[in-house]
């Protein structure tokens, strides 16, 4: 065999390996590198280059196999490749849309069934939306059991807390409260509360068959970290080209008499419930094909936000809160800490991490620390006047999400300081973000199963 | 048993990269070699499967990585262990000195087994 044909060999060997998404460019040098210093080696030995590029190659194990301690290591490159290989193809058709057709189906029809029971929007009963997450949700966990192909225990494990989230929020007895608004009798805080946070525990408890059971693993916590944002996007989008749709059908029917109110009730329900099964379903069957949006978003927010941030942090402390302070301040510093925390998840979600520390990573760390100036002040200010207000279960509620927040970010920016000057690794920050997620979902869990008694049920 | 399906991050595979690497910087195919040296041809790895240890340990802070380009024109990457990976290695010492004294005292005493550590 001339060194040509062994030219041709390697090429084709390269070009094998390199179709799998784990690896890299700077990987591949280096395996081909490997190779070439094998083949040396064993020609070296006596081997004819022949015998040497076949003993070479089969001392540097499968390709799958390779792919697969590849992909291990490296589950994000997973999620941004651009190419999918013709056996992956392969691999999803067989799994592919016809279960998360039957699941979206399935959650759809159950919405339906408890809105006609329950009336709405006629009658505005209650229980309907406290319990919407419940009609939808363990069908999202039904979907992913089943395609992780969970076995029968995982599967119960998977549908418990919904079972259980289920019977407390419904037997709770809630006393007649404020929130007068929407519904057919008065609801009281705790109930408005338990209505907000019960999704948020309830996607908590979809990650146990997204992760495959395997809840403790801090790759798979990125995963499920990533997969929220795409499965968000998904749905908004979803849900404006839905809009669109409705839009239009009203619009297009309404002259010939169809009753514009009857579409709304029986499209809205059923496209929100399907969708949130066919979101889910494309994040899985896209995330090797496209570049993933979140992380794209958030590159093209951070700097705008930490603009935004700055400013703020500057003007209050030039002129404190003053007479602008509301009771509801805290609310909206709240939602000021959560995009925070979006923005920083979502730049570690996508930012490779061997890379050394770049101007983004600084820029992040100036909109954490401007956010986390504001909150400190706004923390600083309402314990000022706690007498003044007194801790109902609103207030609460919003104080204790803050303080969740603020320790999340506290650590992120501290970590990130030492990953700026060298002192730690990205990985610490990474680690800090999904050992940091179980708080969310106790801080949830605490809200709907708690708060009801602790404040008598107001 | 197939070398290819051995699990990498299971036992033997990271302290022995890190004492490898602690005799001196070295590069991938290097470090494939000595093991085999090192093990007499017993321990036989898929040599592909190194490189994602290599990333791992390089993610946890044991190791550092540098390009470097050869008179030939070619690029190797070359592994140098830092403080945290010795110390690492320390620790993983005394584990396994630890395990092997309870096994040896366990089979009754058998010396020899302190000598392979």
């Amino acid at each position: 065999m001339t060194v040509n044909q062994l030219e041709i060999d390697i090429d084709e060997w390269r070009a094998f390996v390199a179709q799998s998404p784990a690896v890299d460019g700077a990987d591949m040098e280096e395996l081909e590198a490997h190779l070439r210093d094998q083949i040396a080696d064993l020609t070296e030995a006596g081997l004819t280059a022949d015998e040497a590029f076949m003993v070479a190659v089969r001392r540097m194990g499968s390709v799958d196999d390779m792919s697969r301690e590849f992909a291990r290591e490296h589950s994000g490159r997973l999620w941004r490749q651009l190419v999918t290989t013709e056996r992956e193809e392969e691999e999803e058709t067989t799994s592919g849309w016809v279960p998360a057709l039957l699941f979206a189906l399935a959650a759809a029809i159950t919405i339906q069934v408890a809105r006609v029971a329950a009336g709405f929007p006629d009658q505005q009963a209650s229980w309907f939306v406290l319990n919407a997450s419940l009609f939808v949700l363990p069908y999202l966990a039904g979907y992913f059991a089943f395609r992780r192909r969970l076995s029968w225990r995982q599967t119960l494990v998977t549908l418990a807390p919904f079972a259980v989230a289920a019977v407390v929020v419904n037997l709770y007895p809630f006393i007649e409260g404020g929130f007068t608004e929407l519904f057919d009798r008065p609801l009281s805080d705790t109930e408005v509360l338990v209505a907000a946070h019960l999704p948020v525990l309830l996607w908590f408890v979809v990650a146990y068959p997204y992760m495959n059971g395997a809840f403790r693993s801090h790759e798979k916590r990125m995963d499920f970290v990533r997969f929220t944002g795409e499965w968000f996007i998904y749905y908004v989008l979803i849900g404006l080209g839905g809009a669109v749709l409705v839009g239009l059908t009203v619009a297009v029917l309404e002259p010939s008499g169809v009753d514009p109110e009857l579409i709304a009730e029986w499209v809205l329900p059923t496209g929100s419930a399907g969708a949130v099964i066919v979101a889910a379903w494309l994040v899985e069957s896209k995330q090797r094909v496209i570049e993933n949006m979140a992380p794209v978003l958030t590159m093209v927010f951070t700097p705008l936000f930490a603009v935004m941030l700055v400013v703020a942090a500057v003007v209050y402390a030039a002129s404190g809160f003053g007479e602008v302070f509301d009771r509801e301040l805290l609310g909206v510093f709240d939602a000021m800490l959560v995009v925070v925390l979006g923005l920083v998840l979502y730049g570690i979600s996508a930012r490779d991490s061997t890379a050394s520390p770049g101007w983004m990573d600084r820029i992040q760390l100036v909109s954490v620390v401007s956010a986390l100036v504001l909150d400190v002040m706004v923390l600083g200010a309402m314990v000022a006047r706690i007498g003044e207000f007194g801790f109902t279960p609103n207030r609460t509620a919003a104080l204790g999400l803050n303080l969740v927040l603020l320790v999340n970010l506290a650590g992120a920016a501290w970590l990130s300081a030492r990953f700026l000057t060298g002192r730690t690794t990205f990985h610490r920050l990474e680690r800090w973000q999904t050992a940091y997620l179980p708080v969310f979902a106790i801080w949830a869990a605490t809200v709907v199963v708690v708060f009801p008694p602790l404040f008598s049920f107001t | 048993m197939h070398p290819a399906t051995q699990d990498l991050t299971a036992a033997p595979a990271t302290p022995l990269v890190l004492t490898i690497l602690s005799e001196g910087e070295s590069y991938g195919y290097a470090i494939v070699d000595r093991v085999r040296e090192l093990s007499g041809g017993d321990l036989e790895w898929a040599d592909s499967m190194v490189y994602p240890l290599f990333h791992r340990l390089r993610r946890l802070g044991y190791l550092t990585t540098e390009w470097r380009t050869l008179p030939e024109g070619r690029r190797r990457n070359y592994y140098a262990i830092t403080d945290d990976g010795r110390a690492a290695l320390a620790g993983r010492k005394r584990h396994r000195v630890t395990a092997l004294q309870a096994l040896s005292s366990m089979w009754g005493g058998t010396p020899w087994l302190l000598a392979a550590t």
